[in-house]
């Protein structure tokens, strides 16, 4: 099992190496191998009598990360629908990809989504689910940027992968949640402590955070933005990805957890409620679009919205129908975005106002469209399996266990009436992507190419998936008991014994199915007369625009930001530095009532200290007031003298004599600098700021006397001192207790700091002496 | 007494401060050494400016001053000794280079 899942991994290694004769060979033949291969593995699994298999191997144990893998019926269903529309689209793209396209990049992509889907359905541990969950996103991404020198390819790359990749993080978030409360990282082990989950206090937030994985990536409304604008990428991309497998990865999530959340009505509040909203706005939106591919993607955002309606619902039936439904979808969606792209193949357009009367010209194509459009549309003809899943979807929508309260009523009553309305517009735009294309008048001079019918080989992958179509629609029970209904009994941790038949006898469902066929044909029919509407809403309420517009907002603001506080001026960052230590330190201090002042311990005020120190207040003072430049340097000069003297006084002769030294050539220095520099002028400074400055140096000069006060009145124990006053004779041989100290008892000191002045000492002469400016020689 | 210091060093600081925040390059290097002068004074106020002798052996004396702090100061005074001639002459040198030494004008492009 690992190694079907590794398969398209391992081989999209090889793939750059077989690309280089792609002038002989087509890659797409080799790669068609792949899912083949993985499709007949899999297909071994179906049969009356399937248990769910599990597989363990080790990845990250010690983190509870092992590469667990589940198969039940709902993996199975997903499996072969990856493999098998995978093995097609190979097959469709080895016709439709010319060889001077990046074939070698276009499969490596692919491979690496196919591997990487398979992985998501077949997972059990949760964070190998999100790792091939993000894979997906990834892939996809650089799928859909395909055709990268074009701008509107790099804009829906974008535009996927930002709200993907926004949902794939909440989902992240979610499963951690969950891991954390269960203790297991299993998805199985989780639905086992089902009541622990659905009563934690969090449980509200889990919820958002799967909702959120689940409907951005199944483009669920309001992030169904991404879809269309995801049809730049090459058509088969757009059959298997954004029809067939990926964007039912969110469906597939819901559904791997419904056993666990089907018990909360928030969860059929939510995901029943944005089911059905998606379903009608996107067969409303589908009608107004020009680009075939575009009314595709609508529509399959409705068809998306259908599924996980019925996965909200929860009941048996709508479970059922919900399995069934993704079947049903894959085969027919899958066709009709083969079916666009050899219309595009073949006349050089996909824009619908410019195709009408192709069925002459392309009459297989047309005759294939015809079915997968009108099992789309869910016509009730006996041989079209859009029509049996239809008809459940609205059994599944009026019944519903009675005697329920609130909005969970509400809810209830007017579902019916919304799943008629969103299956209207499905019918409408069913309609007006066949007859817009393939009937009417035909226009030939507007179209780039004379169009003809396709080769034999790109019409066979959408033959089979027709073939699909019929063959469930005319034999629904073949499919529906080893396959269907494991699906459904994994989803429901039950046994579902649904039978599906064409004739029900006449009930509401089938009611609702002709009022469809009715309010749908009328409104085809006169379809340009309301077009109008499209104005009214979405009108300026675009969610697009919306999308844009935050995107923008944010750029434009996090620059205004960063322009705001970094503009280049030292000052500026270092009012914030010692803005930000005052304002913490005080606050600290405040907080903590740290600051003590005692008299305890301390020595006997003198005289001359005294007069030193305000002399040396004076001076410091005074280097701020002057506006000579000489003064001020004497004036430093006369605050380190001040120093050195207090040195003196404080019984360190050492440290005066170099204080005396070092303030000389300092002073010699500063003096050398101002010779070469311009005058000291007083730079006009607006009041606030001078007074900001003031309240800053004010503020830091306190806290440091604060600080120093505090730290001398509560001293915690003795010093050191007594152990090297004692033994620097004995074990230092030196009377001078600090230079044995500097050489001998802390010598590393006094090592690196001779580096300092070393490394200062080439600096000043690489300074002074290396010049690149020949304009300032001399 | 140390509270005295302890003022006298929390002075020297904001001054130091005041001059940093200047726009003169030959301002905010005044404004550097003010700040070492008052951490010196505050590293030796911290240990204690009890009257002892100098601390160099001497027969007879018991009681002598923290040698420790000593120590430090010094290596400290030789390094900030070290930085502060290094920034002289990068002033300097920017200031031969771009003919200013004003702060405010040395921004660099608008979009680097």
């Amino acid at each position: 099992m690992l190694t079907s899942v590794l398969l398209p991994f391992i081989a999209a290694l090889f793939i750059p190496l077989i690309s280089k004769w792609k002038e002989k060979v087509h890659t797409g033949i080799f790669v068609t191998l792949i899912p083949l291969a993985v499709f007949i593995y899999f297909i071994q699994f179906i049969g009356a009598g399937f248990e769910p298999v599990t597989r363990e191997y080790s990845w990250i144990p010690s983190m509870n990360m092992n590469i667990l893998f589940h198969l039940d019926g709902l993996s199975l269903l997903f499996l072969l629908l990856i493999s098998g529309i995978g093995t097609l689209v190979a097959f469709y793209s080895i016709y439709y990809l010319h060889t001077s396209e990046q074939l070698g990049q276009f499969y490596v992509f692919f491979l690496l989504f196919m591997g990487s889907m398979l992985g998501v359905v077949l997972s059990d541990n949760v964070y190998v689910l999100y790792t091939f969950w993000e894979f997906t996103s990834l892939s996809s991404f650089l799928l859909i940027g395909f055709w990268n020198h074009r701008e509107r390819s790099r804009y829906g790359a974008l535009k996927s992968m930002l709200i993907t990749v926004f949902g794939g993080l909440s989902l992240l978030g979610g499963l951690i949640f969950m891991q954390v409360i269960t203790g297991t990282a299993s998805i199985q082990g989780m639905i086992e402590q089902q009541e622990l989950i659905l009563n934690h206090e969090y449980f509200p937030m889990i919820l958002t955070f799967l909702l959120l994985g689940a409907f951005t990536k199944s483009a669920q409304f309001p992030f169904h933005i991404w879809l269309p604008d995801a049809m730049e990428a090459p058509t088969p991309v757009s059959a298997y990805l954004h029809s067939a497998t990926m964007v039912k990865a969110g469906l597939f999530l819901i559904a791997r957890f419904s056993p666990m959340l089907t018990g909360s009505e928030w969860f059929f509040l939510f995901v029943s409620g944005f089911g059905i909203i998606t379903l009608c706005w996107g067969s409303y939106m589908a009608v107004r679009q020009t680009d075939l591919k575009a009314i595709l993607a609508f529509s399959t955002i409705s068809q998306l919205g259908m599924i996980m309606a019925m996965l909200g619902f929860g009941t048996d039936m709508a479970i059922f129908a919900a399995v069934f439904h993704i079947l049903n979808h894959a085969t027919f969606k899958g066709s009709l975005f083969m079916v666009a792209g050899i219309v595009d193949h073949e006349t050089g357009t996909r824009d619908i106002r410019n195709l009408g009367g192709l069925m002459t010209f392309l009459p297989i194509t047309a005759t294939l469209a015809v079915i997968a459009s009108f099992s789309m549309a869910g016509v009730p003809l006996p041989f079209l399996n859009g029509f049996y899943s239809k008809e459940l979807f609205f059994d599944a929508s009026i019944h519903f266990n009675e005697g329920a309260q609130g909005a969970v009523a509400i809810m209830q009553s007017i579902l019916p009436y919304l799943a008629v309305i969103g299956s209207i517009f499905t019918f409408v735009y069913s309609m007006y992507f066949f007859f817009g294309t393939f009937r009417g008048e035909s226009n030939m001079d507007k179209l780039p190419k004379k169009p003809h019918e396709a080769p034999i080989g790109m019409l066979v992958a959408p033959a089979v998936l027709v073939l699909g179509v019929i063959v469930i629609g005319l034999f629904p029970e073949l499919i529906n008991q080893p396959f269907i209904s494991h699906a459904a009994d994994s989803i429901k941790a039950g046994d579902i014994d649904k039978s599906i038949s064409f004739w029900h006898g006449i009930k509401l469902p089938l009611i609702m199915s002709l009022a469809v066929l009715a309010f749908g044909t009328i409104l085809a029919l006169s379809r340009p007369k309301w077009q109008g509407v499209y104005r009214i809403l979405p009108g300026k309420l675009s969610l697009n625009s919306f999308y844009d517009g935050t995107v923008k907002r944010t750029e434009t603001y996090s620059t205004a930001i960063t322009n705001g506080y970094m503009n280049g001026s030292l000052a500026r960052y270092v009012r914030l530095i010692i803005g930000a230590i005052i304002i913490v330190t005080f606050s600290i201090m405040a907080i903590t009532g740290s600051f003590t002042i005692s008299n305890e311990d301390l020595s006997a005020l003198t005289a001359p200290e005294i007069f030193i120190a305000l002399t040396m207040v004076i001076a410091a003072v005074g280097t701020i007031i002057t506006n000579n430049r000489i003064a001020a340097i004497l004036i430093l000069g006369v605050v380190g003298y001040g120093l050195a003297i207090l040195f003196v006084l404080y019984r360190a002769p050492d440290l005066a004599l170099t204080q005396l030294i070092i303030e000389t050539v300092t002073v010699a220095l500063f003096l050398l600098a101002f010779y070469h520099m311009p005058q000291l002028e007083k730079k006009t400074e607006t009041k606030r700021k001078k007074s900001l400055n003031l309240t800053i140096a004010i503020g830091f000069g306190a806290l440091m006397s604060m600080i120093g006060i505090s730290a001398h009145s509560s001293k915690a124990f003795d010093s050191i001192s007594d152990y090297f006053l004692k033994t620097s004779h004995s074990l230092g041989g030196g009377d001078n207790v600090v230079n044995v100290i500097l050489v001998d008892m802390r010598g590393l000191d006094t090592v690196l700091e001779i580096t300092v002045l070393g490394i200062a000492a080439f600096a000043i002469y690489g300074l002074v002496r290396l010049r690149r400016h020949k304009d300032e020689e001399g | 007494m140390e509270i005295i210091m302890s003022v006298l060093a929390g002075i020297l600081f904001a001054t130091g401060i005041y001059n940093i925040l200047q726009k003169q390059m030959l301002r905010i290097i005044i404004g550097t050494a003010l700040v070492s002068h008052g951490a010196h004074l505050f590293i030796l106020t911290m240990a204690g400016l009890k009257r002892g002798a100098p601390p160099i052996l001497t027969e007879g004396i018991e009681d002598y001053a923290d040698p420790l702090p000593q120590a430090l100061i010094l290596t400290s005074i030789v390094i900030s000794f070290g930085v502060t001639s290094l920034l002289l002459v990068l002033a300097y040198r920017a200031s031969r280079i771009t003919g200013t030494d004003n702060m405010e004008e040395l921004r660099g492009n608008e979009h680097e």
